[in-house]
């Protein structure tokens, strides 16, 4: 089946804005997710990592935090802190959310 | 050596006279003491020399004291004016009053009440001839608007200085129309606001009044302070007056929080190494540190993934909620009790700080 590969070719990609759920121990280990396998883990520790990351600096600046939210134009992290980690919902935006 | 304030007394009683001018020349303040029996011979005294003060009966023969009293107020608005009368009537009261008099009192029959009036005089005496809009207290007149807007009150203030008068109105709270010399909405409250002194009077609110005022009271009361202060002091605005409007300002920002019951907000400008600026909280630093690292990481996560910048970033904890708004010049964290309503609160929290360095 090798010869079909001739016509197949590689087209620029689009990097898509990763969807689902991650949950995060107090060291940023994933411990399940329902994010598609296409967003690599790299990104979602970048996530966790930031995301547990502000909840520790806001306890230091007398806020302890149980929930955030971070609207970006094109996508939503809320992320609900557990025990030192935290469950991170990710929820791209397009034409028909991108008010919520 | 201080000049001594002139007080006019005016009955058509002699021995009236006599008594009073004996009582207030025992005042602290020493004033000079000039008499009447007429009211017409008052107004040409009053022509013909300024006075502090005016203390005129109200039952009089040829000019009553409300008429005199009607052509002082147009003709010489910064005179203080006391009505003294052994009348008991309610209507004179209030005929007074709308007038403009600063103080209406019955003759003083106790030692007692004689003690008070004499007091009250020598307040009226005191005050600052180019400060305070005279009502039944003496307050500026943006505290005035400011403490109608505050208590959510709905009224139509008179507001009268000698011939001119204007009128603003309050619904709920919120400053909506104003109208005065032929001018209308904006332009009118900006005028009112002018007068350096005055008396005002609350009349019943106006249901269904038109509204053409939609900024919010405080930002236009901060617009017109500065404005003030420019004219007062165009370049040498010495320290005191700096640290008055610094205190001024943040009296604003107080007021707007309350109004808007918020808890605190404290803004970050964007150069490096500035520092950020709180309003009803103590931890004003550790704050601006938490919003610094939170823009950080928000422009590292919005870099890496492509998502955007960052529009707003929302959080709660068990009794607060917070918002953090990054605008052009400055970033802003505003903090709302976690009991209140928490819809919307990016808008609210937008249309809190939209004013906030007008």
């Amino acid at each position: 089946m090798g010869f079909l590969s001739l016509f197949s070719k590689q087209s620029p990609g689009v990097q898509v804005l990763p969807s689902g759920t991650v949950t995060v121990d107090r060291n940023n280990k994933i411990l399940a997710t329902t994010v598609s396998s296409a967003c690599s883990e790299d990104v979602l520790q970048e996530i966790g990592d930031h995301v547990l990351t502000l909840f520790r600096q806001a306890r230091k600046a007398q806020l302890p935090l149980s929930e955030l939210t971070l609207h970006f134009s094109s996508l939503k992290i809320t992320a609900k802190e557990m025990r030192g980690g935290a469950i991170i919902f990710l929820a791209p935006k397009h034409t028909f959310n991108a008010a919520s | 050596m201080e000049s001594r304030h002139k007080v006019l007394i005016v009955d058509d009683d002699p021995a009236v006279l006599e008594l009073y001018r004996d009582l207030l020349a025992q005042l602290p303040s020493k004033p000079e003491i000039f008499t009447t029996t007429s009211g017409s011979r008052a107004l040409s005294m009053l022509k013909s020399e300024p006075f502090r003060l005016l203390l005129c009966d109200l039952k009089m023969p040829k000019m009553d004291g409300l008429q005199v009293l009607s052509i002082v107020r147009r003709s010489f608005p910064e005179l203080r004016t006391v009505v003294m009368t052994a009348v008991h009537n309610e209507e004179f009261r209030s005929r007074a009053y709308a007038l403009g008099v600063d103080l209406f009192w019955l003759k003083p029959d106790t030692q007692q009440n004689m003690e008070m009036f004499l007091q009250c005089v020598e307040s009226l005496l005191g005050r600052d001839e180019e400060s305070g809009f005279r009502g039944v207290q003496s307050k500026s007149l943006m505290d005035l608007i400011q403490m109608e807007c505050l208590s959510q009150s709905s009224t139509v203030l008179r507001i009268t200085r000698g011939s001119v008068n204007g009128r603003i109105w309050i619904s709920s709270g919120e400053l909506i129309d104003a109208e005065t010399e032929g001018l209308r909405g904006e332009p009118a409250f900006r005028r009112i606001l002018e007068w350096k002194s005055g008396t005002f009077e609350n009349l019943p609110a106006e249901n269904g009044r038109e509204r053409t005022i939609n900024k919010p009271a405080n930002a236009l009361l901060l617009e017109a302070a500065q404005a003030m202060d420019e004219i007062a002091a165009p370049e040498t605005q010495s320290s005191e007056e700096a640290e008055v409007a610094d205190h001024r300002k943040t009296v604003w920002r107080l007021a707007s929080l309350t109004r808007a019951g918020a808890d605190f907000v404290v803004s970050l400008p964007q150069e490096p190494q500035s520092k950020a600026e709180g309003w009803g909280t103590e931890a004003t630093q550790e704050l601006g540190v938490w919003m610094q690292q939170a823009l950080e990481a928000s422009n590292k996560l919005a870099h890496n993934l492509q998502a955007g910048s960052l529009t707003s970033l929302e959080g709660r904890s068990l009794d607060l909620r917070i918002v953090l708004l990054p605008e052009d010049d400055k970033t802003y964290l505003v903090g709302w009790p976690a009991d209140g309503p928490s819809t919307q609160l990016a808008e609210k929290s937008k249309q809190l700080v939209s004013s906030w360095d007008s």
